[in-house]
């Protein structure tokens, strides 16, 4: 029905490959090679640095011909939807928990991605949607967090980090930037986190999980969150949460990476194997349940059934 | 967007379904009963086609009480299941299918052991412990793979089910307002109050 309707209307995508070849057969005359050059003239020419984007009247729309999305499957380049971020605040500093999936279509790409980015000691980038846009800003971010430092003699706050990279993606907003990211950190004003997305949103807050899981996660993680959690705990609940999306959510899972932010900076707690989580349990680390997360694990020999003392002993 | 939980404990089925009956973005009714008692120990929520899942519902029920009338005896939850499936996967090969998503629990008095079944329009049936249809499933089963316990008191199980219903309360932007619940244990079906 989809590509139905999109072969018959005037504003499809296809028509718009239509216009949009119609209209570049007509520079035909003036083509690269004519200039001299097969590169062109592009940004020599003119000696400011500019992007090289796709040579139609409407690039935004082209682009959104050959990505994913409108979650069109027949699209050329597909963009890592499928993750599960979360961040929390409470009150031994903020608790950073990812999964480790990148997948491409139904395609599993890389079960070992590295979804915290760590943009400085201090501050601590959540990645979730386009993985090269937002490892490529977040580390932008983090030269500008070190050109921060140099001028003004201190350590940028979370909340002025996390609102240059919300200007800057709101900068580009309509040109295909994809990304869902939790700028997470501790300055002056103590832990701090910030949801800031491609769209421009920037959130402060105390709680946040980002991506196709993240349904999931909320489900453990807002019934399990209380403001004075130990580390422990909080260690723990970042853990399952990525877990219950790791187990419910086909586009999240393999390992959960796990951050705890301080007064004195980050520190990696430790990445653990999902599948290992749901037979075993996360082992001998702080918050442990002991067991295994599985609900059949968690329930095994358990029964529903109540017969009469008669009836259960005959 | 309508929403529907069930779970199972010791001896006894909780079912609770929303009450909202909507058409495109209005409400139009918000106290409709959405569970159907089908027999002296069985329950079934419904939800899906407006239209399809009321004749649906009153087409099983009778077709059971039938069974009852006939045969003195009322069917055991897992043949009331198996015959609800059969139907709707027959009726999905028809010109006019119905569209409606089940959750069907009851208690079986002759082995004293509790029954739900999940059933989708597709005619898929899985006996499971607890179930979710709707927006609501995304937030309440890995809730429920975390805090469901097979061996809880009915006080215990209406516990996890108020977790449920805040959790979907809090995250789902379009949530329903209220919910009716019923349970079905050795002593038949009843309403409770939550």
């Amino acid at each position: 029905m989809n590509s139905l309707a999109q072969r018959f209307s005037n504003n499809g995508p296809l028509a718009q490959i239509g216009k949009a070849t119609s209209l570049v057969s007509e520079d035909d005359d003036f083509s690269d090679a004519a200039w001299g050059s097969e590169a062109g003239f592009g940004s020599v020419a003119k000696g400011v640095p500019t992007f090289t984007v796709p040579n139609v009247p409407d690039p935004t729309a082209f682009l959104r011909l050959h990505t994913d999305d409108h979650a069109d499957p027949s699209c050329r380049i597909k963009i890592q939807h499928g993750t599960t971020t979360l961040a929390f605040r409470f009150q031994g500093g903020v608790i950073v928990a990812v999964d480790s999936r990148a997948t491409a279509g139904s395609y599993i790409a890389s079960g070992t991605v590295k979804k915290v980015i760590e943009i400085n000691p201090y501050l601590l980038g959540t990645m979730a949607g386009g993985a090269a846009d937002c490892q490529y800003w977040e580390t932008y971010l983090g030269m500008h967090c070190r050109l921060h430092e140099l001028r003004n003699k201190e350590r940028i706050s979370v909340s002025a980090a996390s609102k240059f990279l919300s200007n800057l993606v709101y900068s580009y907003k309509g040109m295909g930037l994809s990304m869902g990211t939790m700028i997470c950190g501790w300055d002056k004003t103590g832990p701090a986190i910030f949801y800031v997305d491609s769209d421009g949103t920037r959130l402060k807050g105390d709680l946040f999980s980002v991506g196709s899981g993240s349904t999931f996660a909320y489900g453990v993680l807002d019934q399990g969150y209380r403001w004075d959690l130990t580390d422990a705990e909080a260690q723990e609940l970042g853990r399952r949460s990525i877990y219950a999306a790791g187990h419910r959510d086909a586009f999240s899972g393999n390992t959960v990476n796990l951050y705890h932010v301080k007064e004195h900076g980050w520190d990696f707690i430790g990445n653990y194997d999902v599948n290992k989580l749901h037979y075993d349990g996360p082992g001998d680390v702080a918050g442990s349940p002991g067991h295994g997360y599985g609900y059949d694990v968690r329930t095994v020999g358990l029964s529903s059934a109540n017969p009469p003392a008669a009836a259960a002993s005959a | 967007m309508e929403t529907s939980f069930a779970l199972t404990g010791k001896g006894y089925v909780i079912i609770a379904a929303d009450t909202t009956a909507a058409r495109s973005i209005v409400k139009m009714k918000v106290d409709e009963d959405k569970i159907k008692a089908l027999g002296p120990h069985l329950l079934m929520a419904y939800s899906g086609e407006p239209g399809d899942t009321v004749q649906f519902a009153e087409y099983v029920e009778r077709n059971i009480r039938l069974y009852q009338i006939r045969n003195t005896y009322s069917l055991r939850p897992s043949a009331a299941a198996s015959w609800v499936r059969r139907s709707l996967a027959e009726s999905l090969r028809s010109r006019h299918p119905y569209s409606v998503n089940l959750l069907l629990g009851g208690y079986d008095t002759a082995s004293y052991d509790p029954h739900l079944y999940w059933i989708d329009y597709l005619g898929t049936i899985s006996e499971v412990p607890f179930a979710a249809h709707g927006y609501g499933s995304y937030f309440a089963l890995s809730l429920l793979d975390r805090y469901h316990n097979p061996e809880a008191t009915l006080e215990e199980g209406l516990e996890t089910l108020k977790r449920c219903i805040d959790e979907v309360t809090k995250r789902l932007v379009v949530s329903p307002g209220k919910y009716k619940v019923k349970v079905v244990d050795k002593d038949g079906v009843r309403e409770v109050e939550i």
